[in-house]
């Protein structure tokens, strides 16, 4: 089953074309990994299908449905470059908020089975502008999990994360996987994403450069794919 | 009943930051208290002119300081990146809208509370004998600063100069509102009856924030997400 479709999408900042004409499927259960250099348009493909922005030209449809669909948006986790948890709450208020916004049917419960998971239950009280940078990276992926989505979108999920975080991130992606939830993650640390991944996009400049299956020879080799589809 | 959930979780979101930060209900109320005090000093209290002004003098001290509430309301989601998480959640643009009207409309009028005891000592004015009457001005006009400031704090959100954007946007749409707030007002402290001839702008306030309402509502996903 296709959970994700992406259909000649063009999208334009002024008059630069960041998206020319990509169009790729991905499966359910798969784990895209979204590989290109800085400003090939991963991230700009990454906010389309999270709904942050709007495509010129093309559609997108996700689990059968509009991005911008509020049945689409709760079945779908983002995790951006900014960690999206507010400075001035706690961990469990930011976390039991973010339970509201998706309908989770008891707000605490969830918040504290994911404070309790990211191995932040001893600071619960406690304020995010006194959080280490640690701990606000995994405050961020306990929201971005929190309501079981089926979709993972994740914009360089593991830089600047502490080892604790990584390992944290690495085993709630594995049991995703595990779960048949797809995951869409944008990377420049290939070997990590392509251990991961059992599909690859490049993105070169804007315009889709290869998708395929992830194959031996890319993880033997990581850099083999820009060699041979990326720029010089 | 979900729709207004979500936009109470905003909402108390909001407040509760405020609450710990105190960043602009303090900004806001030093900058009202020092314009009513600066007006005090250029307009004589006891003139007959300056009472027949005083609508206008109160109502522009609660449209400039509530500027300084509307300009962060969704500036203070830039850090972190909290408004793409609030962006691609369920919630619809119209709850997290009304989420931050809520918010905004219950600071200001924390604020206008505050000023109103303050500029009756201030400028030798009695307590309204239809102090209701004032009240429900101030909840009209209030909303009607609070949903065209919203929408423009979300539309300039992104803007560098957005401090400078936002008056200047918000000021011309605020015409009518203020118009009707200011003529009210006026009425109401000179201890006078409001009469036949102020009806129309009573319904001039009711219909610009019925109206603008519902259009804010309409267009703030399309300012959100384009």
């Amino acid at each position: 089953m296709t959970a994700v479709a992406i259909e000649g999408v063009w999208k334009f900042y002024g008059d630069y074309p960041a998206l020319k004409d990509i169009s790729f499927n991905v499966d359910g259960g798969a784990c895209l990994a979204l590989l290109g250099r800085n400003g090939a348009g991963k991230t700009t493909l990454l906010r389309i299908l999270a709904g942050l922005s709007k495509t010129a030209k093309g559609s997108i449809t996700i689990l059968g449905a509009d991005a911008r669909a509020e049945k689409t948006r709760q079945k779908i986790g983002v995790l951006g470059h900014g960690i999206g948890v507010y400075e001035e709450l706690s961990a469990f208020e930011n976390l039991k908020l973010f339970a509201k916004l998706y309908d989770m049917s008891d707000p605490q419960k969830t918040a504290l089975e994911w404070l309790e998971r990211t191995g932040l239950e001893r600071v619960k009280d406690g304020l995010v502008r006194e959080f280490s940078r640690g701990m606000r990276q995994r405050l961020a992926v306990a929201r971005a999990f929190l309501h079981n989505p089926s979709l993972l979108l994740l914009d360089e999920p593991f830089t600047a994360l502490d080892d604790r975080a990584i390992a944290v991130l690495q085993g709630l992606l594995k049991t995703a996987l595990e779960e048949g939830r797809t995951i869409i993650m944008s990377t420049h640390q290939l070997r990590e994403a392509l251990e991961l991944a059992t599909d690859v996009a490049l993105i070169n400049r804007g315009k889709l450069a290869f998708r395929g299956e992830r194959t031996r020879e890319m993880l033997e080799d990581p850099g083999w794919l820009y060699r041979h589809y990326g720029e010089a | 009943m979900n729709f207004f959930r979500q936009a109470l979780a905003i909402a108390g979101k909001d407040l509760r930051s405020e609450v710990r930060s105190k960043e602009t209900v303090n900004a806001s109320l030093s900058f009202a208290l020092v314009i009513l005090l600066l007006f005090s000093f250029a307009f004589d209290p006891s003139a007959e002119a300056t009472r027949e002004m005083a609508g206008g003098l109160l109502w522009l001290v609660f449209a400039f300081a509530g500027t300084l509430i509307l300009n962060r309301s969704f500036a203070r989601e830039l850090v972190n990146d909290c408004l793409d998480a609030l962006i691609s959640s369920p919630a619809s643009g119209a709850q997290l809208f009304l989420g931050k009207c809520l918010a905004n409309y219950v600071l200001l009028l924390i604020v206008e509370s505050v000023c109103l005891p303050i500029f009756i000592v201030f400028y030798d004015a009695h307590w309204p004998k239809q102090a209701w009457l004032l009240f429900v001005v101030m909840l009209l006009g209030t909303w009607g600063i609070t949903v065209i400031g919203t929408l423009f704090s979300a539309m300039t959100v992104n803007l560098r100069l957005r401090e400078l954007m936002l008056p200047t946007l918000i000021y011309p749409m605020l015409i009518p509102a203020l118009m009707g707030a200011i003529q009210l007002s006026t009425v109401l402290i000179a201890g006078e009856p409001l009469g036949a001839d102020n009806q129309v702008w009573f319904r001039l306030l009711v219909g610009f924030d019925v109206i603008f309402t519902i259009l804010a509502v309409g267009l703030v996903e399309i300012v959100l997400v384009g």
